[in-house]
């Protein structure tokens, strides 16, 4: 987990990472995306003029991966808008290429309020080889995450 | 009767004379008869010396008498540094002939051929092929047929060209012209006469299509730098490749040979060569037997077995594999070097394999051992499934390299048989499961699973799921039997892999799903052939 990511309070995002070193980026469950009454007006994967994770493609076979954006922890992934007004961006978290966007989300967005763990998933990137076990290091544990959100709740009540 | 004929007489003395072997005349005087070259080489001597000698005095022979004794021991002293391992009875004998008869010309000669440098003449004695025979037999592989394979040093081919140029020239003089390609190659010669030696020795026939292969591999470090100059001529034919040592291939040298005018190389290279003082070196004497196919089915029952050995950062992860619990019983049995494992689709390392198993097929590298009977073959498998209560394996049988395809052929369209333990996060009720039975030829899209997606690019595939046969046991978990077309990801398609596959048992049960064992029933290949045992 990567809690208040870029500084921004409660925007924590959940790394899943598979042990052939694949990793699975979601939104953690304190995200204000995920809270009551936000409506997601629109997902775009277009994070700049001239660059679009969607035309992310990856090509030839094993270990290459040629063609494949490579990106930085703060690296933004799309940008989520709320009939409330509200932007959010949704960030890498880890550095590693990206392999896949979630192409589903753009057409029923509700899924990724439905299922933000699973089919609701943002991307997959996959980290260098030789960084597969340093990128989570800075990373939040499931337990680690819960005494934070803990924490949250008590300083708030 | 004599190979030559009077119109060889002035090739044959100028060859002679500048230190060409017998056997070498004959090559450049294109002698297509095999068996001219398989005479005594001595007997080959004497009759070019008699030939060339024909019309000559009888009193030149005279000076045969002042053969010097002690300069004759220095020269096989000399010679006998070069022959190295090879006792002094066959082939220095047949060169001190060559002193004598030369000496008697006035004319002192080399021993070895400026030439072959030795090869048609020392490696095609008994002493040879029996030191090369000894070593076939002292291997112990079962053959009953060989083929020879030679490998000459590289440079030979620049002797071999400046003794063309020469004799060319020689022969332009008579209005006579010789086509490089009319002259009988070193090698043709060299297997004429060791063939049937060879043959003879083994008690078996030479057989160009045969399995078993003899090799040798000569070198010669003396003359190693005379092809040198070629690169400096022509520069471009000797560019540096991958996996070769030396840019000096023969592939090179016969390219830069072939370019290079006659001026330019006559400069660089003396014509006639000049006569080496050592024989070559039989570098390498090796046998190597031809792969063998061994196919059969096998089953798996464990959940903690891989298919192939494990390993993650160079760390085994679990003790054995399927491939090594069958291949080693196979590499004592046929006494291989390797071995080569392949089957029809894999399994995870938790799933196992039940019913008739799957097609399997391993390459057995230079086996020693080549003959089993059916019997024994069986007596094979018997000692595999003993050894191991992980695995089982059935039909098994040595096949052809062709018949391993009918294995990988059509993989894509067999069907597969699968049976998965599923669990439900919400209850679910007999007849909601149910509702699987009656979906036949479902079609699927799977997205590259995300636990291979380290290595195999990303492609959505479409799959089909012929039928399902589902199976109640309680209130979060069915049974489900399946068959699907092969490549089907069966987890994949239960849990969903994060909506990559769709549709998924969890969607059409509107609710979550995993699974939490998965065994193959079937592979329905119908190869190897079932043996009924
Ligand atoms: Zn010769």
């Amino acid at each position: 987990f990567f809690t208040d990511v870029k500084g921004n309070l409660c925007e924590d995002h959940c790394i899943l990472q598979h042990s052939n070193r694949i990793c699975v980026i979601t939104l953690a469950e304190a995200h204000p995306l995920l809270q009551n009454g936000k409506t997601i007006k629109n997902i775009n994967y277009q994070i700049s003029a001239n660059c679009s994770r969607l035309q992310n493609k990856v090509s030839g076979k094993s270990k290459r991966m040629q063609g494949a954006q490579f990106l930085t922890e703060l690296a933004p992934l799309c940008r989520i808008s709320c009939s409330d007004g509200e932007e959010y961006t949704v960030y890498s978290c880890i550095r590693g290429r990206l392999m896949e966007v979630n192409e589903n989300i753009l057409e029923n967005p509700s899924i990724l309020q439905e299922k933000p763990s699973t089919e609701g998933y943002i991307a997959v990137v996959l980290p260098k080889f030789e960084e597969s076990k340093t990128v989570t290091q800075g990373l939040l544990t499931q337990k680690e995450y819960e005494e934070v959100l803990l924490k949250r709740f008590n300083s708030t009540s | 009767m004599f190979a030559l004929t009077e119109k060889n007489k002035s090739i044959a003395q100028l060859l002679l004379n500048t230190g060409t072997c017998p056997r070498c005349v004959f090559r450049f005087c294109c002698v297509g008869l095999q068996a001219s070259y398989r005479h005594p080489y001595k007997d080959l001597l004497r009759e070019l010396h008699e030939f060339l000698e024909y019309n000559k005095e009888k009193e030149d022979t005279f000076c045969g008498e002042i053969i010097d004794p002690p300069c004759k021991r220095s020269r096989l002293e000399n010679m006998g540094e070069g022959a190295e391992d090879l006792n002094q009875n066959g082939a220095l004998q047949e060169t001190s002939v060559a002193d004598d008869v030369d000496v008697t010309m006035g004319n002192p000669a080399p021993k070895v051929c400026n030439v072959c440098l030795g090869i048609l003449q020392k490696f095609c004695e008994m002493d040879f092929v029996k030191k090369v025979c000894q070593k076939v037999n002292s291997s112990d592989y079962q053959f009953t047929s060989f083929v020879f394979s030679v490998s000459l040093p590289p440079q030979l081919s620049v002797r071999e060209h400046a003794a063309w140029l020469l004799v060319k020239e020689e022969m332009g003089k008579q209005g006579l012209s010789l086509a490089k390609e009319d002259i009988v190659q070193l090698k043709d010669a060299y297997k004429w006469i060791i063939h049937p030696l060879f043959s003879e020795e083994l008690g078996v026939p030479v057989d160009g299509k045969s399995l078993f292969e003899v090799s040798v591999v000569f070198a010669h470090p003396e003359t190693d730098e005379d092809c040198h100059f070629l690169a400096t001529v022509c520069p471009d034919c000797f560019k540096p490749a991958k996996n070769k040592q030396s840019v000096f291939t023969r592939m090179a040298i016969i390219k830069a040979l072939d370019k290079i005018k006659e001026e330019d190389f006559r400069k660089h290279f003396p014509c006639p060569p000049r006569s080496p003082t050592r024989i070559c070196a039989a570098l390498e004497i090796e046998c190597t037997n031809g792969a063998i196919f061994v196919a059969g089915r096998y089953n798996k029952y464990s959940r903690n077995l891989p298919q192939t050995p494990w390993i993650i950062d160079g760390e085994r992860k679990l003790e054995s594999s399927v491939e090594e619990l069958i291949s080693e019983h196979l590499m004592t049995a046929f006494k291989a070097d390797s071995f080569n494992f392949s089957s029809s689709g894999r399994e995870d390392v938790d799933v196992r394999t039940l019913g008739n198993g799957r097609p399997f097929a391993i390459e057995l590298v230079n086996p020693h051992r080549i003959h089993f009977t059916a019997k024994e073959m069986k007596e094979l498998q018997q000692k595999i499934n003993n050894s191991s209560d992980k695995i089982k394996v059935r039909d098994l049988q040595l096949v052809t390299r062709e018949a391993i395809g009918h294995m990988k052929e059509g993989e894509e369209e067999k069907t597969k048989t699968y049976n998965a333990l599923i669990w439900t996060d919400k209850a679910i009720q007999k007849e909601e499961i149910a509702i699987l039975d009656d979906m036949k030829e479902l079609k699927i899209d799977q997205k590259t699973p995300l636990r291979v997606l380290h290595r195999r690019p990303l492609a959505v595939r479409s799959r089909v799921i012929h039928t399902m046969k589902s199976e109640y046991i309680d209130d979060h978990h069915f049974r489900l039997r399946l068959k699907t077309q092969a490549g089907t990801y069966i987890k994949e398609f239960v849990h969903g892999d994060f909506g990559r596959t769709k549709p998924n048992i969890g969607f059409l049960l509107k609710r979550t799903a995993d699974i939490l064992e998965l065994d193959v029933e079937s592979v329905d290949v119908d190869w190897p052939p079932s043996l009924n045992d």
